[in-house]
């Protein structure tokens, strides 16, 4: 082979790296010369908005990010919090979203790994993943081949590493026809004083390369794929979409939690979006060290493989690890037990200076802050999109409430939002690792912690018909129901990931999208006092001129002290009351009722008093400490009636409720009113509960009982259980033609 | 009794197994790795559910060349009791220590819910203790689930008693629409011919604490204890 060609690098050279003209002439003016080639690469990556959160870091400052409980915020591969008992929980969310649009299967399927990696680079075994997915309009013809394709390289991934996929949210909507959003969640738990981080430390420290070799995939993932806007070819880009090994990730797992059992390593990173160059840099960053990589050393799947190529490549299920000097042939044994690569590939440096050496020669040598402090960090500017007033436009007395409320129930029961998602859950192992106490189909999954009475709930929510309406209050919204679903399972909300997916944010209207979502965040987090430790900005998900609804998931983490008092969305016993805690107002702006018998969405999305939410939370808490509550489930999308349909096909049990008057019986039936909980409760216990409502100031009614075969609300729905149960649970298949 | 777990590269439901019967069972448990020649002694070797290998190639056909299976094998001719469970269960089949094999779910899919089982003949380790007819609820999650043999090895296998346990509907009754995987005859778990050693897809391991679902699974186990403590005596 001949030695490495130098090349000129130009301006236009830089564009191709999707840096600007201003961001190269930066670069040349910090690096007082013209970047190599390699070096020019690399500040495409670092810089990069996937990267570097250029554009959203000076926002991402006003979250609320400390608290008792953190152990670890924002900043790291994963959050960590204190659960008790020695131990931490730590979590992420983050997106997948133009690779799996590109290519669904291995775009979703490598989404589940990247989450894992960040999770047991930490130091903690992986227990649950979650998965917030948003497609399209369930009657476009693209639609169900994405939804195959993603929901099944989850379950490809996920089954086979051997980490319970235990819950979820899945959503249609026609503007995310050319931008679909795959979100993954990862929990895992380790001891609290043995969290692992991804930090270079030690001058002369070795630095190791472990896992699966590096190929030529997945180059340009985080630059061009995940901080561009997608276009008419899209598929071209498959090329930078990575292709996981879920069984590789599962040795190395295994072998990393076996070496971190032991006192050998400073520090340790995934080899994520921009391979080995950003763990590298990362990971000197942290530290305030230099770097030295000898590229001929790194393992290579195949011959031929440019210094570009090493350093960028995203090829998957990949470590970087800087060991403690002397503990080297320890860490080999670890991972040849395991039948992984593990390589020395460099040492750590005391000159601030990344350095790569390929072939004798240095490619790259550029001080370390240059690609991580002085990246740059953009305030955008922000304008209320034109339409904002004509999106909440509603006229309701135009909407004449619907003739037979029985038929629109069973519609909005098969509702490609609503219907049962068995059909995607069932694909899923959501019992594996043996924790899995409350399974997917409830108001939040609930996993019991080994070795202790504890059980963590965990949640993801987004409501973006409300965030659409008002990116603001939507984001509060989705806040307060992902804590409210905590709730309802019986635990107290402790902490949030959070995935902020949002358009081009170039765009001042998108930007203003963006600024009033973190506010939302902000105002919710602070009230709940729920820190966020961890999570990630999603932007340029766009296609054409088209920019997705603001989608700022919420991945809710709530503890429960006592596991065995979870509580379930499931009627227990025919003649218990039903209660409804808290408040129906006539709200129906926003409502999955508009959009699915009306065909409209728009309107205000329902109010919310974040007082008013916290005292729900404290009495559903309160009741349930004290035995009182034998269910509960959270009133959201669809109503009362949708949410008492649910609590009947989880038990099989019928129910009979009466109907307020003085409102628009839609708006009882159907509204979205906030801050609401359905629980059910003996008969003789409704005054202990409502005594409990009473002194947090919180409305309570008895709405009726459990028992029967039928649904039966006031003279305006009696629906046999069985019958709108089978068209809720067969409506997925059908409607997607699956 | 004195269980052994085996773990391949890429099982997922070894620790699961082992915390079962450790701490459901109070049983004494030993890990075995693949690349061990030595049961260590073990009455009974599981082989639990996972994709052994990354079930390249074919689910657990690469598992059974590995050396543990050597020493599984040995075990198995002197009458010692096996449980393959899921990837455990392909594992035996492909190691041709139980008759037919274990193909693609006839959706296509994977598949993890509960389902009802029925116990078909009391005379194999994994049932011992059940009564015929009796019906268990334990989850199934598997991709490859689907028994298939020849109609000769079926035909031979059901009359001699080897099906262990069927996939029935609430009322006990083999049908359609109880059969998640396409499986012939709905079958869940077979035996070799001395009934010593047992597949099943079912994975009994997670029905084993009411807290996460249910407690059928520990009938299985003990029914493979008082298998092997009535061989013992």
């Amino acid at each position: 082979m001949s030695a490495r060609t130098r090349v000129e690098v130009t301006v236009a050279m830089a564009a191709e790296q999707g840096l600007t003209e201003d961001e190269y002439a930066r670069i040349v003016e910090r690096l007082g010369r013209p970047p190599t080639y390699e070096e020019l690469a690399i500040f495409g990556v670092m810089w990069s908005e996937h990267c570097s959160y250029k554009s959203s870091r000076a926002w991402l400052r006003e979250l609320p990010s400390t608290g008792p409980r953190v152990l670890q915020g924002p900043g790291e591969n994963a959050g960590a919090i204190d659960i008790g008992d020695g131990l931490a929980a730590v979590f992420k969310i983050e997106s997948h979203n133009h690779p799996s649009f590109v290519e669904p299967f291995q775009g979703a399927a490598t989404g589940v790994g990247g989450i894992l990696r960040d999770v047991f680079t930490m130091g903690a075994r992986p227990i649950a993943i979650l998965d917030s997915l948003r497609f399209g309009s369930a009657d476009h013809p693209r639609t169900p081949h994405l939804v195959r394709g993603v929901v099944g390289g989850i379950a490809h991934y996920g089954n086979c590493i051997g980490v319970a996929t235990v819950g979820g949210d899945v959503h249609f909507d026609a503007r995310y026809n050319h931008n679909i959003l795959v979100n993954a969640f990862a929990l895992g738990i380790a001891p609290r004083d043995r969290i692992f981080r991804a930090t270079a430390a030690g001058v002369g420290n070795p630095v190791m390369y472990v896992g699966a070799r590096t190929g030529r995939d997945g180059i340009h993932g985080a630059s061009l794929l995940a901080s561009a806007a997608l276009d008419a070819t899209d598929t071209d880009k498959r090329p930078a979409v990575q292709v996981g090994d879920p069984f590789c990730e599962k040795l190395l797992l295994e072998a990393c939690l076996d070496l971190m059992a032991g006192d050998h390593i400073v520090g340790i990173q995934d080899m994520g979006a921009a391979g080995l160059t950003s763990s590298a840099l990362e990971m000197a960053g942290r530290g305030g060290a230099g770097m030295v990589l000898d590229l001929d050393r790194v393992p290579l799947r195949e011959e031929g493989m440019t210094p570009f190529e090493i350093l960028l490549s995203e090829s998957q299920e990949r470590m970087l690890l800087v060991a403690k000097a002397g503990s080297e042939e320890r860490v080999r044994e670890i991972y040849d037990r395991w039948d992984l690569e593990c390589v020395v590939i460099g040492h750590v440096s005391d000159d601030g200076t990344f350095r790569a050496r390929w072939r004798g020669e240095e490619v790259c040598a550029v001080p370390v802050t240059a690609l991580t402090d002085d990246a740059p960090v953009y305030r955008r500017p922000v304008t209320v999109p034109v339409d904002m007033a004509a999106r909440s436009r509603l006229d309701l007395d135009a909407i004449e409430p619907p003739d037979d409320a029985g038929e629109a129930l069973a519609l909005l029961l098969e509702s490609p939002n609503l219907c049962s998602r068995a059909w995607v859950y069932e694909q899923y192992d959501h019992l594996v690792g043996g924790a899995t106490v409350v399974r997917p189909g409830g108001d939040a999954a609930v996993v019991r912690v080994d070795g202790t009475q504890r059980g963590l709930a965990v949640t993801v929510d987004c409501n973006t018909r409300y965030t659409r309406l008002d990116p603001y209050r939507g984001a509060v919204l989705a806040v307060a129901e992902a804590a409210r679903n905590c709730v309802a399972v019986g635990a107290t909300p402790v902490a949030v990931s959070d995935c902020l997916n949002y358009g081009n944010p170039e765009k001042p209207d998108v930007m203003w999208e963006f600024q009033a979502g973190i506010e939302g965040i902000r105002d919710a987090c602070l009230a709940f006092g729920t820190p966020i430790v961890s999570g990630n900005v999603s932007f340029y998900n766009e296609t054409g001129d088209q920019n997705i609804p603001p989608t700022p998931t919420i991945a809710m983490v709530g503890l429960l002290e006592d596991v065995s008092r979870h509580l379930r969305i499931a009627w227990q016993e025919a003649g218990d009351a039903i209660m409804l805690l808290g408040e129906t107002r006539e709200e129906l702006g926003g409502t999955e009722y508009l959009a699915v018998l009306h065909g409209l969405d728009g309107g205000a999305p329902p109010t919310i008093d974040l007082d008013t939410e916290r005292a729900l939370h404290r009495v559903v808490l309160e009741a349930a400490a004290a035995g009182l509550l034998r269910s509960a489930h959270d009133v959201a999308d669809g109503g009362l009636a949708v949410a008492l349909a649910e609590a009947c096909f989880a038990s099989g049990l019928g129910a009979r409720v009466e109907v307020e008057t003085g409102m628009r019986l839609d708006a009882f039936l159907f509204g979205e009113s906030q801050s609401r909980m359905l629980v059910s409760v003996s008969r003789d216990e409704t005054g202990a509960v409502r005594a409990i409502a009473d002194a947090h100031g919180l409305p309570c009614t008895v709405l009726g009982e459990v028992g029967g075969e039928q649904l039966i609300m006031g003279t305006a729905i009696a629906v046999p259980v069985a019958d709108i149960r089978a068209r809720w649970r067969a409506a997925f298949v059908r409607r997607l033609g699956l | 009794m004195r269980w052994g777990v085996v773990t391949f590269p890429g099982s997922n439901d070894d620790r699961d197994t082992a915390a079962a019967l450790e701490r459901v069972l109070r049983d004494d448990v030993i890990r075995l790795w693949h690349k061990s020649d030595d049961l260590e002694g073990v009455d009974c070797v599981v082989l639990p559910g996972g994709f052994s290998y990354g079930d390249y190639l074919r689910a657990g056909a690469i598992a059974r060349f590995s050396p543990i299976m050597e020493a599984v094998r040995a075990h198995a001719r002197a009458g010692g009791a096996v449980l393959g469970i899921c990837n455990g269960f392909q594992v035996l089949c492909e190691a041709g220590l139980l008759p037919g094999a274990l193909v693609m779910n006839r959706s296509l899919r994977f598949v993890c819910r509960d389902v009802v089982l029925r116990v078909e003949n009391g005379s194999g380790a994994a049932v011992h203790g059940c009564r015929p007819g009796e019906l268990l609820t334990i989850p199934i999650k598997h991709g490859e689930g689907c028994f298939v043999a020849d109609d000769a090895t079926v035909a031979r296998v059901e009359e001699a008693g080897q099906v262990a346990l069927r996939y029935v509907g609430p009322d006990g009754e083999v049908t359609e629409a109880a059969n998640p995987n396409g499986s012939t005859n709905g079958i869940a778990g077979v035996r070799n011919a001395a009934g010593n050693v047992v597949g099943l897809m079912p994975h009994p391991e997670h029905a084993m604490d009411p807290l996460l679902g249910g407690t059928d699974g520990r009938r299985i186990f003990e029914s493979v204890r008082l298998w092997v403590q009535g061989r013992r005596t």
